[in-house]
């Protein structure tokens, strides 16, 4: 199998794997605890956090260990928001391709009488740190935009977005879990007050993240009963969780740039071989992009039998259409860049990482090609468009 | 589990009927591209009997798979055997659809209707409206 679904999530590397193995049945005490077994795991614990904090650029005592990506932006959010409505500030600005667990939290905090403005993103799948300062009110209790987005890959500029919220006042929120591990991420350096990750998506286990809140930003809890992450976030820490992802992390920083050049020259090379399929369009900007994110539209096809079929060559990939996602519309990230139903209803992401090799993103190209056309050669729409009935949407 | 039966895997993946007939009796479409579901089915008619059909499909894997079923159960049936097919019968012969992609069965019913009644519109013949529902929205198939 040819694995192009890294942004769904990624294999657990050995790395990780084996920073975690001594932490079932060696260091496998309870850090709560108060003898000598107990607090080696605490000590552990401690360490992880410094040294997640080192790599993120913040304090340890700023991170928070979480179950995932969901539970960071629901907890970093919903904290926001009390922590304005106790001012009066009940605005939050985001926008309108973020990930669900940002998007869902925001339904339901308008639901409770809060005001929430999402941005365009533009055709290229881009906000611009002008559209946050004209969107700033006097009322705004947050800003939440995501680092990179997990559908198309745009990486948006964080820096210049955090800066506009700091000189405002106003507390920043990004969804970074498509970003850690692939693209140089620093909280201080970015002027992020929340940041949110996941391990499993940069080659750690499943069901652990980071919640990141910087000194002064209020946290509040999501889970109650108990003492452990400052009173933050009750349970038992995860501790063999946290130390693979600790590593991963501490992995993929450390090889960030060689991964990004490998991926990224493998990123290029896909986009070009399916560029020339005939009527695709890339989602997206093709520069500002994660270094192993590719999306593309074809037209006239609908995108969950091209999955099945390319499932049958050996590829594992993912799309954005309505049936992969059990609802009758396709992916609101490829509504919110402008491409109308009929054409989202026809996309396909692959997404790479520092495993996939050259020769795989040929066979790829070679798939796709296969696929795209013989699905169109059994679709009414194609016909209708190839005899000039229906004008193309994608030139 | 895999996401479908073997069945629908094997219509899906190797499709009967699929293509065109230029010179068809009655031809329908149904479903609507925004919805991500477009069906066509060609009739060739003679004496009342579908002697040959052939279908199109843009949609996703139960769509191609009930198209593909829908046109063996009715090739070589007479026009009111054609015209019984319910989209139950569809889902059954493929050993059943995941809920959410029951309405691809519904499509393939109504392609087959729309077809039937083109052919009995072009040729003069009377029929009852009702027996054949109007597919304009998609919402009544989604769950």
């Amino acid at each position: 199998m040819i694995y192009a679904d890294n942004a769904a999530t990624t294999k657990t590397s050995r790395t990780a794997i084996d920073a975690m193995l001594p932490y079932f049945d060696t260091v496998w005490g309870n850090p709560s605890g108060l003898y000598a077994f107990a607090q080696q795991a605490k000590e552990a614990l401690e360490d992880a956090r410094a040294r997640v904090a080192r790599c993120l650029g913040c304090d340890a005592r700023e991170v928070t260990f979480t179950s995932g990506g969901s539970e960071s932006d629901n907890q970093a959010i919903l904290s926001a928001a009390k922590a304005g409505a106790a001012k009066g500030k009940k605005h939050i600005i985001s926008t309108a391709f973020e990930h669900h667990a940002v998007l869902h939290t925001l339904k339901k905090l308008e639901s409770e009488g809060f005001e929430v403005t999402l941005l365009d993103v533009h055709e290229n799948g881009l906000v611009t740190p002008q559209q946050v300062a004209d969107a700033i009110r006097g009322d705004t209790a947050l800003v939440t935009v995501m680092y990179a987005n997990n559908e198309i890959g745009t990486v948006q500029p964080i820096r210049e977005i955090g800066k506009v919220c700091r000189e405002k006042g106003v507390p920043f929120h990004t969804d970074a879990v498509q970003a850690v591990g692939h693209i140089p991420v620093n909280v201080r350096e970015d002027n992020v007050d929340y940041l949110s990750l996941s391990a499993h998506k940069f080659h750690g286990p499943r069901g652990v993240g980071v919640l990141v809140a910087r000194k002064g930003m209020r946290l509040y809890n999501l889970i109650e009963g108990g003492a452990q992450e400052r009173g933050k976030r009750a349970g038992t820490e995860n501790l063999p969780a946290i130390m693979g992802m600790t590593a991963a992390l501490e992995e993929a920083v450390r090889n960030l740039d060689a991964n990004a050049a490998k991926v990224g020259a493998m990123r290029d090379r896909l986009i070009e071989g399916l560029s020339a399929i005939p009527h695709c369009v890339l989602n997206g900007d093709a520069a500002k992009r994660l270094p192993g994110n590719v999306n593309f539209c074809f037209e006239g096809i609908e995108g969950e039998s091209l999955l099945l079929l390319l499932d049958d060559k050996g590829v594992a990939a993912s799309s954005g259409s309505a049936c992969t996602s059990g609802s009758l519309d396709p992916s609101h990230v490829l509504l919110a860049i402008g491409r109308p139903h009929e054409i989202a209803h026809g996309s396909l992401r692959l997404t790479l990482c520092e495993e996939n090799t050259p020769e795989e993103v040929e066979t790829i190209i070679e798939a796709v090609r296969d696929v795209v056309s013989y699905l169109r050669s059994i679709s009414p729409v194609w016909r209708d468009l190839v005899s000039g009935k229906t004008p193309f949407v994608i030139p | 589990m895999a996401l479908y039966s073997e069945k629908v895997m094997d219509h899906f993946r190797n499709p009967r009927n699929v293509g065109v007939i230029e010179d068809a009796d009655g031809v329908g479409e149904v479903g609507n591209a925004k919805c991500g579901d477009i069906m066509k089915i060609y009739l060739k008619i003679a004496d009342g009997v579908i002697t040959d059909v052939k279908f199109e499909t843009f949609g996703c894997g139960s769509a191609i798979a009930s198209s593909s079923m829908a046109t063996e159960m009715i090739k070589g049936k007479p026009l009111s055997e054609a015209l019984t097919l319910t989209n139950k019968a569809v889902t059954e012969a493929l050993d059943g659809l995941p809920a959410h992609k029951l309405h691809c069965s519904v499509l393939a019913e109504e392609a087959i209707k729309a077809a039937v009644k083109d052919y009995y519109d072009r040729n003069g013949i009377e029929y009852d409206p009702k027996q054949f529902p109007d597919c304009g929205s998609c919402a009544h198939c989604c769950v």
